[in-house]
């Protein structure tokens, strides 16, 4: 089947779409979009964040025929141009990054946290990250990421 | 396979009518994963994001008709005040990413016993709304959906529309045992929900037996012997915990031991009772 729908605000299609594929097959395999990271398939690693809709999901749990027609965001589409989103740019400078596997979906979760909650508690990161898992290194980096993130979107709120 | 996609409620009877086959999906965190894992592959999807209405909850008339696709995340968010067990548990599922997009309805769907929805349902005596096209509608007791393991009283053209629950009477609590915080598959589960006004108290216990359960037994103990109108007798709580212990049939798997389950049963039910013991004593008091 064909299915179209807006990813980083264009309109994209994908053609023989198998109908049991999820929405992150089709962006990596289909659309050039290899931010998102295929891990655990079924939604335990949250690696493969994106945005539906505005809500973050594990796209490799949303069949791609669910897409059709709605709004996705990748981890591909938080900056503007060169310029890195603040919480790409805090992870950077924090050295939150090891294999950088679990980054991109790190990002965007940590991306809509700080859109809802200013300046998020410790407790309020912990739990909106609790769905990240990262095997390298500790969630300390992490956290100081986040922390640094919240604060600059904060001051500039 | 085919990907059904109505957008109607009547599309989709008809369309479940027309493919008993096709397996339902909405959140799709039960469902992809199989198809993921190539654990199962449906003849078809049937599509149900685009049935807007079952994303919607109303009141009437102090009850809650909760569709079947409202995700947990708005159940927490909207529906902790007047429906409290079941947004605990509903803070206990997954991950904010699968609570995003998981829902009761999936949960009833797919009747895992360790569906983290199904115990704070039947405590609070939550019936459950099916239809199907050539039949009409069904109200089922929650109490008489669960048949077996991953089994339910659904029949293959019918679809769950939604989950009627009263406005909590009293306080309700829903405890959960795993091996972390986060993202995790109950080991077991227990959920209490005080019926003050018939004097009742409403029991489900989750992961420790086929399928979810009331302990009946303990329930009618508690009715013959609870006295609404003084502390928490501690006889009286152990032996609720001896009989909600007893009302589980757990298994050893790899969550578990079936001894560990039918201990832990025992732990979370004298706990929440206690809780809830305080809450409405408290309330009243106050």
């Amino acid at each position: 089947m064909r299915v179209t729908f807006t990813v980083n605000g264009r309109e994209q299609s994908a053609d023989d779409v198998w109908e049991g594929e999820s929405l992150l097959y089709v962006l990596r395999e289909r659309l050039g979009l290899p931010g998102s990271k295929n891990a655990c398939e079924q939604g335990e690693c949250g690696s493969c964040t994106v945005y539906l809709d505005g809500t973050p999901v594990c796209a490799c749990l949303v069949a791609a025929g669910q897409a059709e027609g709605r709004q996705v965001r990748t981890v591909e589409g938080l900056a503007d141009g060169d310029r890195l989103d603040p919480v790409q740019e805090a992870f950077v400078e924090c050295g939150a990054v090891q294999c950088g596997f679990c980054t991109p979906g790190l990002i965007v979760q940590a991306h809509d946290l700080i859109e809802r909650v200013e300046r998020p508690s410790d407790a309020e990161i912990r739990e909106a990250l609790a769905g990240n898992l990262c095997r390298c290194t500790g969630y300390e980096k992490i956290l100081d990421a986040v922390r640094l993130a919240a604060e600059r979107k904060a001051v500039t709120r | 396979m085919d990907f059904l996609r109505p957008t109607t409620w009547e599309e989709a009877l008809a369309a479940k009518a027309d493919r008993p086959g096709a397996v339902p999906i909405q959140g799709g965190t039960d469902v992809m994963v199989e198809i993921n894992f190539d654990v199962h592959r449906p003849e078809a999807l049937l599509d149900l994001n685009r049935v807007a209405e079952l994303r919607t909850w109303t009141l009437g008339e102090g009850s809650y008709r909760v569709g079947a696709g409202v995700p947990y995340a708005r159940i927490i968010e909207e529906l902790r005040e007047p429906l409290p067990g079941l947004a605990q548990a509903s803070r206990t599922v997954g991950s904010p990413q699968i609570r995003n997009r998981g829902s009761v309805g999936g949960n009833l769907g797919a009747a895992s016993p360790a569906g983290d929805s199904h115990p704070p349902l039947l405590a609070a005596g939550a019936v459950i709304e099916v239809e199907s096209r050539d039949r009409g509608v069904r109200m089922i007791p929650a109490d008489q959906f669960y048949l077996g393991v991953k089994r339910s009283a659904l029949e293959p053209d019918e679809l769950i529309r939604a989950v009627h629950l009263d406005a909590a009477p009293g306080p309700q609590y829903f405890s959960k045992v795993g091996t972390r915080n986060a993202m995790v598959i109950a080991v077991c589960s227990f959920a209490v929900a005080l019926h003050p006004g018939e004097r009742r108290v409403g029991t489900g216990l989750g992961s420790a037996a086929p399928t979810p359960r009331r302990a009946l037994e303990a329930e009618d103990f508690l009715s013959r012997e609870l006295d609404w109108d003084a502390r928490l007798d501690p006889g009286v709580l152990r032996r609720f915990g001896e009989l909600c212990a007893r009302a589980a049939s757990p298994i050893d798997d790899v969550r578990g031991t079936a001894d560990y389950r039918r201990h832990a049963i025992g732990v979370m039910a004298r706990r929440t009772l206690t809780w809830a013991w305080n809450d409405y004593r408290g309330k009243r008091a106050a």
